[in-house]
């Protein structure tokens, strides 16, 4: 540390510092840098003197000839030091630096794939670096380290706050990557994006049994931070950018924009009672990512007249994309959603922007749950005697399905009709998944009406995995 | 962390304002697949892409460099976004996304906020021309402007309750962003000024009485006050290693301590059932902050690391450490004596000020701020001084929000902040906290709390109080 221009009364330091960094491409492995601390610190307790006009910034109030003598003798001081290529600790005088192994989270507790992915040798080597926005690790991790997890249900515990994350961090990311879609490797595999809705087959459900059919994916807008790191400006961004495309669409497709600060009461309650209105996210997953800020400011919500294809802006994602209808008629809701998806990217690429995507991780959003299709194909269905067959859960396991209750992830069925998606995101493209979901609503479908004659029904062989 | 970025930007707030067009990078470290540009190396020759002004160049921002330097800057950030990312390292902030860089690219204008709905001190005085004055600066520790106000955007605040909106991150966030700072201070202080001084005194022989309460009515007396160590970042702020750093100073501290103040610490994190229990019972335990207020200004992270309570054998002195600021002190005993509890709050105080002081470290303190606290309301003194009291007759009386606006205090239900009183039991204590010393709050308390049961006696009797409405303090 050195010193320049002290008065001692007030304490003011130059403090010249240096520090390793690891940086291989060096020969040394480490590239020293110098970084100018200025400081101003009123010193003391209540009862010594305070000044808080300093001498240095009185330096530069001064006379030209004065200001540059002082700042060439400073500047030649740092610059000698930084020829020297000697490093000097950083100062503990005002700012503590701390190893990395006083940062890593006390992680004992916790029950998520980032916790269990996250070596002290990871953190050491992650935590230092950010993405060209500014993106940290420890911003990445902070809703696995502020939610511990739950003992059954193992939540991912880290988001991206970027395209650039998913590289940046990809010692950390591949992994939690690997681990929560079943052995998917980003390093060597690569994930097939199909949008061809030509290709389902027998999408319509006996209609007795399901009640309601719904796609629904997320999108993000390339160049713009995602929603745990964007700026109210980029977020306003977004809002202008998809609003605008939105807007180009025609036919069944078109529809109105209600933003969620400018909404009238009567608007706001026909979403209510329409099902459409999302609300200020409360679940500390979300708000401990920063997901949250700035609410209710560049969110909304469109939809197209016929109210059967769905957009909400900047609630988790950049764009929330839903193509639902009753009944179940999933190839006419999956073609819907097929077009609704290409028409808004065509729309987007004319004004010069485009969707996030690369062929290792498909499409990008914030939760690394989310990855690749980002898609969730899923009915409502009355299954009373199946759902109390004891080969309920296998037999949605072997058929890559799972079940929620009707109002969506973390609640209970009710009447014995539930919500049966598809489990898989990443790994299948978009027309696998639905033929999948499909395929198995079918069997359940078939199982319910043979438990209703008597007869006896069969758990079905697991599909296969890319594994 | 390690304190890379953010060179002293405020250096430059006591030079001639500098000309927003030539804004430099916050973090300037960040060329993709460049070696950084070394403050004292970097030339007007150098790469487009490099979008690093020397940090050198922000530091002297006089006319002479100025000019030099003010061409770096101009260079915009040109943030590209190849397929393959080269990895900078960069140690930056760990938290506080407001460190992405490429709010930059967008004009003032657009990233304001929407405060057209919001009812906080930080709304009342934040203007877009100030905003625009203020987001590129940043403290030593990388504390911007939208850390500071981010608890007020996203709580638009109350019709009735008159919120503060935005918090400090480290000691140097009320020079750094004083222009916002200041007025916010003002309001919330009445109407202390940027050139006023505040009056530190913790000489419990100053205070006059205290000790005479009557019992039958005051049922426990109470003082409070949050300090914060000096060198690290406040808990909005702070990252894991500083809050341990934290603690682990001040249970070597408090640890030291003897006699009547002899006690022990309790992790949150290590605590077993029964602790917990007894501290509930005792109500002593804290818990993870629910508030809105606190969890969006991001002292709510890493929960419940670091954080701890401490107390001493006779459960008469309390230390919290890291839960809203690094540490809240506490004296309270049953009973009405409050100069026992003020004098026991003032020694334990010195002490650990010393202890502190034994280890190289002091307390962050000015003349104008008195003690730095995380929010602008607790600055100054940050002392709440108040009695558990039973008023039944005069909470009803119509007067009685008058005479408490005379007397300097406010009340509260026995619950804390935001509760209702129960009972007719009320906890009165001090409005201020800034402007006065501790001792002179403590006497405000003391002396209204006796005119209060004076008062409730009298009426109590059936008679008049007319004659004992006091003056405006």
């Amino acid at each position: 540390m050195v010193s320049v221009g002290i008065d001692h009364a007030t304490r003011l330091y130059l403090a010249v510092t240096s520090r390793r960094l690891p940086c291989p491409q060096f020969t040394f492995g480490f590239l020293p840098t110098v970084h100018l601390h200025c400081i101003f610190r009123s010193s003391g307790s209540p009862f010594s003197e305070n000044k808080m006009a300093s001498t240095f910034a009185r330096i530069f109030s001064y006379k030209r000839s004065v200001r540059i003598l002082s700042l060439v003798g400073v500047g030649s001081l740092t610059t000698g030091l930084f020829l020297n290529k000697e490093y000097v600790d950083a100062g503990s005088l005002v700012r503590r630096t701390y190893p990395a192994s006083a940062e890593y989270p006390d992680l004992r507790k916790h029950n998520n794939c980032m916790a269990s992915q996250l070596t002290p040798a990871i953190y050491a080597t992650l935590c230092g670096k950010s993405t060209p926005n500014g993106y940290t690790l420890d911003e990445a991790i902070q809703t696995g380290v502020d939610n511990p997890g739950h003992p059954f249900i193992k939540t991912v515990g880290m988001v991206a706050g970027d395209e650039e994350s998913y590289e940046v961090f990809a010692e950390l990311f591949d992994p939690v990557i690997k681990e929560r879609h079943n052995g998917y490797d980003p390093k060597t595999m690569t994930h097939p994006t199909d949008l061809d809705s030509r290709k389902i087959r027998s999408g319509q459900f006996d209609e007795r049994y399901v009640l309601s059919s719904r796609v629904r994916t997320g999108r993000s807008i390339r160049g713009l931070s995602l929603p745990p790191a964007c700026t109210r400006s980029e977020r306003r961004e977004v809002e202008r950018v998809v609003a605008d495309a939105l807007n180009g669409l025609e036919g069944e497709l078109k529809g109105q924009y209600y933003s969620l600060t400018q909404m009238t009461d009567q608007e706001q309650q026909q979403l209510i009672d329409d099902h459409f209105l999302f609300d200020k996210p409360v679940s500390p997953l979300l708000t401990c990512a920063g997901m949250a800020r700035d609410w209710p400011d560049a969110r909304g919500i469109w939809h197209n007249n016929d109210k059967t294809f769905l957009v909400w802006i900047n609630e988790e994602d950049h764009t929330r994309v839903i193509s639902m209808e009753k009944g179940g008629n999933m190839k006419r809701v999956f073609e819907r959603f097929c077009t609704g998806l290409k028409e808004v990217e065509r729309l987007i690429l004319e004004k010069g922007w485009e969707f996030m995507w690369n062929e290792r991780l498909g499409y990008v959003l914030t939760c690394p749950s989310n990855l690749g299709t980002g898609l969730r194909a899923g009915v409502h269905v009355k299954l009373p005697r199946l759902s109390k067959d004891p080969r309920f859960s296998k037999i949605l396991d072997n058929l890559r399905l799972q079940k929620r209750g009707t109002g969506g992830v973390d609640t209970a069925a009710v009447g014995s009709t539930f919500d049966i998606s598809n489990l898989d995101r990443l790994g299948k493209s978009e027309v696998e998944l639905v033929q999948i979901v499909i395929d198995g609503v079918n069997y359940l479908v078939d199982c319910e009406k043979r438990l209703e004659k008597g007869q006896d029904i069969r758990v079905p062989q697991p599909i296969n995995q890319f594994k | 962390m390690h304190w890379e970025s953010g060179v002293a930007v405020e250096l430059g707030s006591h030079l001639a304002p500098h000309s927003t067009k030539t804004r430099p990078a916050l973090n300037p470290q960040q060329t993709p697949g460049h070696e950084r540009c070394h403050p004292l190396t970097a030339k007007l020759s150098d790469s487009p892409q490099c979008a690093h002004p020397a940090s050198f160049g922000r530091l002297i921002r006089t006319p002479e460099l100025g000019l030099v330097c003010s061409f770096l800057g101009r260079k915009r950030i040109f943030v590209s976004f190849p397929k393959e990312t080269k990895n900078k390292v960069n140690a930056i902030m760990p938290f506080g996304n407001t460190h992405n860089l490429l709010k930059m690219n967008y004009s003032a204008e657009q990233e304001y906020p929407d405060l057209s709905k919001h009812n906080n001190h930080m709304a009342k005085v934040l203007t877009s021309e100030m905003y625009e004055n203020l987001r590129d600066k940043q403290t030593p520790s990388g504390f911007t402007l939208d850390d500071v106000i981010q608890t007020g955007v996203d709580n638009p605040g109350h019709p009735f309750i008159m919120t503060v909106g935005c918090v400090a991150g480290d000691e140097e966030t009320y020079e750094v962003f004083k222009d916002l700072l200041d007025p916010v201070i003002e309001d919330r202080h009445g109407g202390y000024k940027p050139t006023d001084t505040h009056k530190t005194d913790l000489n419990p022989d100053n205070l006059q009485g205290g000790d005479d309460l009557d019992p039958d009515y005051v049922l426990s007396s109470r003082v409070r006050t949050g300090r914060s160590v000096r060198g690290f970042c406040l808990p909005p702020h702070c990252s894991r290693g500083e809050r341990r750093g934290i603690e682990k100073l001040s249970i070597e501290s408090l640890s030291a301590l003897e006699g009547d103040l002899n006690g022990k610490y309790y992790a949150l994190k290590d605590m077993t059932d029964e602790e917990q229990q007894q501290l509930i019972d005792d109500h002593f335990l804290f818990d993870k902050p629910v508030s809105p207020l606190l969890l969006a200004s991001g002292m709510g992270r890493d929960w419940p690391d670091a954080r701890g309570i401490w107390h001493n054998d006779n459960k008469t002195f309390l230390v919290w450490v890291n839960e809203e600021d690094h540490l809240r002190v506490i004296s309270m005993q049953k009973g009405g004596n409050m100069r026992e509890v003020f004098t026991r709050f003032c020694t334990g105080l010195t002490q650990i000020e010393s202890l502190f002081k034994d280890k190289g470290h002091e307390f962050m303190w000015n003349e104008h701020l008195g003690y730095v606290l995380t929010c602008p309301s607790n600055l100054g003194t940050g002392l709440r001084g108040g009695v558990h009291v039973k008023l039944p007759n005069l909470s009803k009386h119509e007067t009685f929000g008058e005479i408490l606006k005379r007397l300097r205090l406010q009340k509260r239900g026995t619950g804390g902040v935001d509760t209702a009183a129960v009972g007719g039991i009320f906890d009165i204590s001090n409005a201020d906290r800034l402007g006065f010393s501790e001792v002179e709050l403590v006497q405000m308390v003391v002396d209204g709390v006796k005119l209060l049961v004076d008062m409730e006696k009298h009426l109590e009797k059936g008679e008049s109080i007319d004659d004992l409405m006091p003056d405006q303090k």
